[in-house]
């Protein structure tokens, strides 16, 4: 068959739809939901412009079929704000001009935000070596990293806050 | 870029998969997706049929067992990136997942798939043939074991039949006195290696090399074993002088072609070095117990 029907969570939303076998999850995303915050860059897997997460992992969503993620739950840039409320990453990247063209923002984000799940509290290398997929076509990575330190600090802040 | 047209499966069992690409002549394994889909966009690759095996459960492990390290095909090369077992005992394994590619790629791209794709500038089709690796197949006619050295019959080709899937990863179990390393220059993260080495030895008793391997990404039509200079070393001590003979040995193995990476004399050049330390790199931890 090369059409199917799949039921995807994005964003805390479950969709059921109709997808074409070659459809792309990011076109998926773009074209068949709207959600136009996942960019395309390089269309080559290169550049980490339209990472999103697939069941909390971070990964290229140009380079997945829509089909594959049935039944998974997706995440996307539009996910992060939470209550109206910006995710601390999002603060971080506003607070320390994490973005230039803003581009790459998007990958850069999603990336960041599975690295600081697993990783906490990462060092300076942890977070270059975690968003060494993503490019920065403006160069701006050493701002890039001063806002995922941010967000670190904060994210720390508000867990430790009850215990201290 | 958007891929030609194409049916899709998710089988649930290796039994279904099997039996979808033996009756497909078209057909294709998809596991991480990583090579295939950007190929399938460029329209290098044009399979009638997918068939998705990522779906099909048990093929995702990192065990020792009956003297042998097994990998499931399926496992993520992130997977192995993170295994404690790995980092420890498997260093040669471990420097060449941590250059595959770039983390996002990790995260999807699995080990069977970098071998079974058998592109001469992946990284892990070196790094099996220094370790003396065997894969297991699994076709119609049941399972069977293939040596690393069979397996590459030429870009792209993997020596599997059109039902056979690569299931297991088998490298010899790890002793006390072996090491191993690998070396890349890439251009940048993402990018393939210009060129790359991958070594994994054992020592004896003396502190002699007792055994040797030596693996060479893209610097040929198929991954290369560099058999000559192999022959050379064992037995010998690993000195810096010996080495510098084995390193050219090695060069001299390596079939590079010009592009835009390099010319045929840099890149031989670059085997040089990279053997040269990769052999150091390999013997301290070697010495140091650390595989």
């Amino acid at each position: 068959m090369s059409t199917h029907t799949i039921h995807i969570t994005v964003n805390g939303a479950l969709h059921t739809v109709e997808v074409d076998s070659r459809l792309l999850l990011v076109h998926f995303l773009r074209e068949n939901l709207n959600l136009t915050g996942t960019h395309i860059g390089c269309d080559t897997t290169s550049c980490g412009a339209c990472t999103v997460q697939v069941n909390g992992v971070p990964l290229k969503s140009c380079t997945m079929f829509a089909v594959q993620a049935d039944g998974a739950e997706v995440k996307t840039v539009e996910g992060l704000a939470q209550n109206g409320k910006l995710h601390p990453l999002q603060e971080g990247f506003y607070e320390k001009h994490g973005l230039q063209c803003g581009f790459c923002t998007p990958g850069m984000l999603m990336t960041s935000a599975a690295l600081l799940e697993s990783n906490p509290n990462p060092t300076e290398e942890e977070i270059r070596w975690g968003i060494s997929g993503n490019l920065c076509r403006c160069t701006g990575y050493v701002n890039i990293v001063k806002a995922v330190q941010y967000a670190a600090e904060k994210m720390q802040q508000e867990k430790g806050g009850g215990h201290d | 870029m958007i891929p030609p047209r194409f049916d899709y499966q998710a089988p649930e069992t290796l039994a279904e998969a099997v039996a979808l690409l033996s009756g497909n002549p078209g057909a294709k394994i998809l596991s991480g997706g990583q090579s295939l889909i950007p190929m399938m966009r460029f329209r290098l690759a044009e399979p009638a049929l997918i068939v998705d095996i990522n779906r099909v459960s048990g093929l995702e492990y990192i065990r020792e067992e009956d003297g042998w390290l097994k990998i499931g095909a399926l496992t993520r090369e992130s997977a192995v990136d993170g295994s404690a077992l790995v980092a420890r005992r498997y260093t040669l394994l471990a420097d060449t997942t941590r250059v595959i590619a770039d983390p996002l790629v990790r995260n999807r791209a699995t080990v069977g798939g970098n071998l079974a794709h058998a592109d001469p500038a992946n990284d892990h089709p070196a790094t099996m043939l220094a370790y003396r690796a065997r894969v297991v197949a699994m076709g119609l006619a049941g399972e069977r074991e293939i040596p690393i050295d069979d397996f590459f019959l030429g870009p792209f080709e993997p020596s599997l039949n059109q039902d056979e899937i690569l299931t297991e990863i088998r490298i010899p179990a790890s002793n006390g006195r072996s090491g191993g390393a690998y070396q890349k220059l890439e251009r940048k993260v993402g990018d393939f290696a210009t060129a790359a080495v991958a070594i994994q030895l054992t020592l004896d008793g003396a502190g002699n090399v007792a055994s040797l391997g030596i693996g060479l990404t893209n610097v040929g039509l198929t991954p290369i074993r560099a058999s000559v200079a192999e022959e050379y070393l064992i037995g010998k001590s690993p000195t810096g002088e010996n080495f510098s003979q084995t390193a050219f040995l090695a060069s001299e193995a390596a079939e590079p072609e010009a592009d835009y990476r390099g010319s045929v004399a840099y890149k031989r050049s670059l085997v040089r070095t990279l053997t040269y330390r990769a052999l150091m790199k390999a013997v301290e931890r070697a010495s140091g117990g650390q595989a």
